[in-house]
């Protein structure tokens, strides 16, 4: 018999109400984790860690030095979602991804959302982001978020927000998949006991949702590849696996080249034609003619390829202006604008320090506050009033003061938790969730799950990788 | 097959063969200075002349002791060939070309890695040693099977193959080439008992003082040892051997492909040159001088087979 910690604090746990009660969808789990030897599971975490080890599931990290690549810690206890409540968050992506698509296509090409005036046209002006190269152009099949990696977090039974859209290059998928590996490996009788949706099918999906995406005047199959800055990138792992399981080429910038107006990679037997670009590099450093002209890390010419209708690029490039959190303010107007329809997921409450109410505002309550860059990603340049010190929060008001615009502020949620396994059985700890999304010309698709992260000290609520945080396999049960 | 892979392939495999040459030059000369502690420091200068690495060794020690040559040659990372260095670059090899290895190849290099990494990270005592070099040898074999035993036979097979064998060629030949003295017919030593212990050495490093024996054609002397390294079809270190596997490798990539490059004719012409030689023609032209033409025309090889299947840019 293990033990339940009781957690004294006022969040939404998602395995129990109380002490006493356990939630719906986690009661079989529950009653077969009650039965467990403790000892045989940290045997069991011991034995993931040395696999993961093993096989290289590693990631790096920026600032240390080369080949520090690090576990993502791994907890054994899945995060578990009942269906309904599942379909109800599937239906809120999808309307939210649809609307990012026709926003972008809108404000590269007509801008009507911009004549409207429901969305500030400084906004889209003065994002590095926006990238005018895109406008009056429309990409293959016009879809330009072909993966999409919407984190959300919750906060009571039915309150889902989203936290950040990430159209840009989400990474993370291949976590999702390994911990379900990792999960089917040690626990195979828990699969047999609960029903749980597959999501094995995504390397599958995603190669078919590339391919349907690919440029009108591609002949036959597709040909799909991978592009990576490189080995020492910190994602790199992904790059590799997504390109093994798809059955796809993994390349870098040199491999590539423009001939006959098509983008070509050099192979033993000369250069072969590619049709579709999985590219995990920023838009800055995809075509030195065009954008950052030292970028040895893209292909020089491509963009010319790509306007012509020669290659798909995925996702487009300069998408990340929906990935920018003062648009991010604007997006229950954008869903209603593109769809009609009201946002079935809320966003949350944003004040936006380019306007001077509220500035003030987030600088009179900085330590209750969550402030983040506008273009910032990965935790990183952010600040968590309720977790810093004064000094921190001193400085923190002097960056506010200088560039307002650079920063969002949003109110601290009151995450869920799940729990974790620690040393003598479960403790809760706050997590959000990345579902992946693949959106092609007919289809937008939905891995059931997602990448669920963890915060693994008490109390915490970054859940960054980069940040000590870690992951669990993410179970939507099938009824 | 991308060009970049085909030379990760190569790289990763001549790399492998690399670590595993190292470790065991450095068991033959430890060996040897087990048994003649009188002449131990031009051994161990041999060995780290055929390991290739001279000018560096010298950069960083004045001596040749046991202690400095096993430390530089198995763990300094400045030593871009210590074993340590080549099992790093294998593994970085290995992710650049991770989709198209097997599970059980990736997971190999990466063990062996991580083990290389954990046994020699601090200095290793002596009486370690031998322990060391084994733990080596045995993570290589491991990557070895995995490749055998997994791996589809197809054009990566061939590029994995073909990197394996130059290295492997170019190390045989330069283990001749730093002991030819010994294994010339008219040295003034013949039968002495240091040419004894020399050819021993030459014989374990390649691993085949046994094989040597078991051969039981000849006696042991300088001909008959210099003919089995270069000529002995049985033997998988021998140069013949060496080149054949990689003739054999790049005529399945020319069949492959559809098509037949210049390094595949070279590869081919080596083996016949190789093969229409006895000892003796060899021994009239010189050993060194044939040892030395041997190893720029490996060379020009590997270089041949990076231009014709377009390993970079």
């Amino acid at each position: 018999m293990v033990n339940f910690m009781t957690d004294e604090s006022s969040h939404f746990d998602e395995m129990r109400l109380d002490a006493s009660a356990v939630r719906d969808p986690y009661k079989n789990y529950h009653d077969w984790f009650s039965d467990q030897n403790p000892t045989r599971l940290r045997q069991k975490h011991k034995e993931a860690e040395a696999f993961f080890r093993r096989t290289g599931i590693t990631f790096n990290v920026y600032g240390q030095s080369e080949a520090q690549e690090r576990l993502i810690p791994f907890d054994l206890v899945p995060r578990i979602i009942a269906n309904r409540e599942w379909t109800k968050l599937s239906r809120g992506i999808e309307q939210r991804v649809r609307a990012i698509n026709a926003f972008l296509h809108d404000i590269y090409n007509g801008q009507e959302i911009l004549k409207s005036g429901r969305v500030p046209r400084e906004l889209i002006a003065q994002n590095d982001a926006f990238l005018p190269q895109m406008m009056g152009f429309t990409p293959p099949g016009g879809v330009y978020t072909h993966i999409v990696g919407t984190d959300i977090v919750r906060t009571g039974e039915d309150d889902f927000f989203v936290l950040e859209d990430n159209a840009r290059t989400p990474s993370g998928v291949s976590y999702m998949l390994e911990n379900r590996e990792t999960m089917l490996q040690m626990f195979p009788e828990l699969f047999s006991k609960i029903k749980v949706q597959r999501v094995n099918d995504y390397p599958k999906n995603l190669r078919r949702s590339l391919g349907e995406a690919a440029p009108s005047t591609c002949e036959g199959k597709p040909r799909v590849a991978v592009l990576t800055p490189g080995m020492y990138n910190s994602a790199y792992y992904e790059h590799s696996f997504l390109a093994d399981q798809m059955g796809a080429e993994l390349v870098e910038g040199h491999d590539l080249r423009v001939i006959d107006g098509h983008i070509a990679m050099r192979t033993t037997q000369g250069y072969k034609r590619i049709d579709v670009l999985y590219r995990r590099v920023d838009d800055e450093f995809l075509d030195p003619l065009s954008f950052n002209p030292t970028s040895m890390l893209g292909v020089p010419g491509i963009m010319d390829v790509y306007r012509a209708g020669n290659i798909t690029i995925a996702n487009a490039p300069g998408t990340g202006v929906a990935d920018d959190k003062a648009i991010y303010s604007y997006m229950p107007d954008i869903v209603e604008f593109y769809t009609g329809e009201k946002a079935i997921l809320k966003n949350v409450e944003t004040f936006r320090c380019s306007e001077p109410d509220s500035l003030s505002y987030v600088l009179d309550n900085l330590a209750d506050l969550v402030v983040k860059e506008v273009h910032g990603s990965g935790g990183y340049g952010m600040l968590v009033g309720p977790a810093a010190s004064k000094k921190e929060l001193r400085d923190f008001a002097d960056k506010l003061k200088a560039r307002p615009g650079n920063y969002i502020a949003q109110p601290t949620l009151s995450l869920s938790t799940v729990p974790i396994f620690v040393k003598n059985g479960l403790a809760p700890r706050h997590v959000d969730l990345r579902p992946f999304v693949l959106v092609s010309p007919n289809e937008v698709n939905i891995a059931p799950g997602g990448l669920t992260r963890v915060a693994l000290k008490a109390g915490s609520l970054v859940v960054n990788s980069s940040q000590g945080g870690g992951t669990k396999d993410t179970w939507v049960l099938e009824d | 097959m991308l060009g970049k892979t085909a030379g990760g392939l190569y790289w990763m495999f001549r790399f492998l063969e690399r670590a595993e040459h190292t470790a065991r030059l450095v068991e033959a000369g430890f060996r040897i200075a087990l048994t003649r502690s009188t002449d131990a420091e031009s051994e161990w200068k041999s060995v780290v002349t055929t390991s290739g690495q001279l000018n560096g060794y010298l950069a960083r020690h004045g001596t040749f002791n046991a202690g400095d040559v096993v430390d530089y040659l198995l763990r300094d990372t400045e030593n871009p060939s210590s074993v340590l260095s080549v099992t790093k670059a294998a593994r970085d090899n290995a992710r650049l070309v991770r989709t198209a290895l097997t599970t059980e190849v990736w997971t190999a290099v990466n063990e062996s890695w991580m083990t290389t990494k954990a046994l020699i990270d601090r200095p290793i005592r002596e009486t370690e040693l031998p322990a060391v070099l084994d733990t080596i040898r045995q993570q290589s074999a491991l990557v070895r099977g995995a490749l055998h035993g997994t791996m589809l036979r197809n054009d990566i097979y061939d590029f994995a193959r073909i990197g394996t064998f130059i290295e492997r060629a170019d190390s045989t030949a330069r283990i001749i080439d730093v002991k030819y003295y010994t294994l010339l017919p008219s040295t003034s030593f013949v039968g002495s008992r240091l040419d004894n212990v020399q050819w021993e050495t030459i014989l374990r490093s390649v691993s085949a003082h046994r094989a040597f024996r078991w051969l039981d054609e000849e006696e042991m002397n300088a001909a008959a040892i210099a003919k089995f390294l270069i000529l002995d079809r049985r033997l998988p270190r021998s140069l013949i051997f060496s080149v054949g596997q990689m003739t054999e490798n790049l005529n399945y990539l020319a069949e492959t492909y559809g098509e037949r490059m210049i390094c595949t004719d070279l590869a081919t012409e080596m083996r016949a040159r190789l093969a229409n030689r006895d000892i003796n023609s060899i021994f009239e032209e010189g050993l060194h001088q044939f040892i030395s033409g041997f190893l720029r025309d490996n060379n020009a090889l590997g270089l041949q087979i990076e231009r014709d299947y377009r390993f970079v840019g």
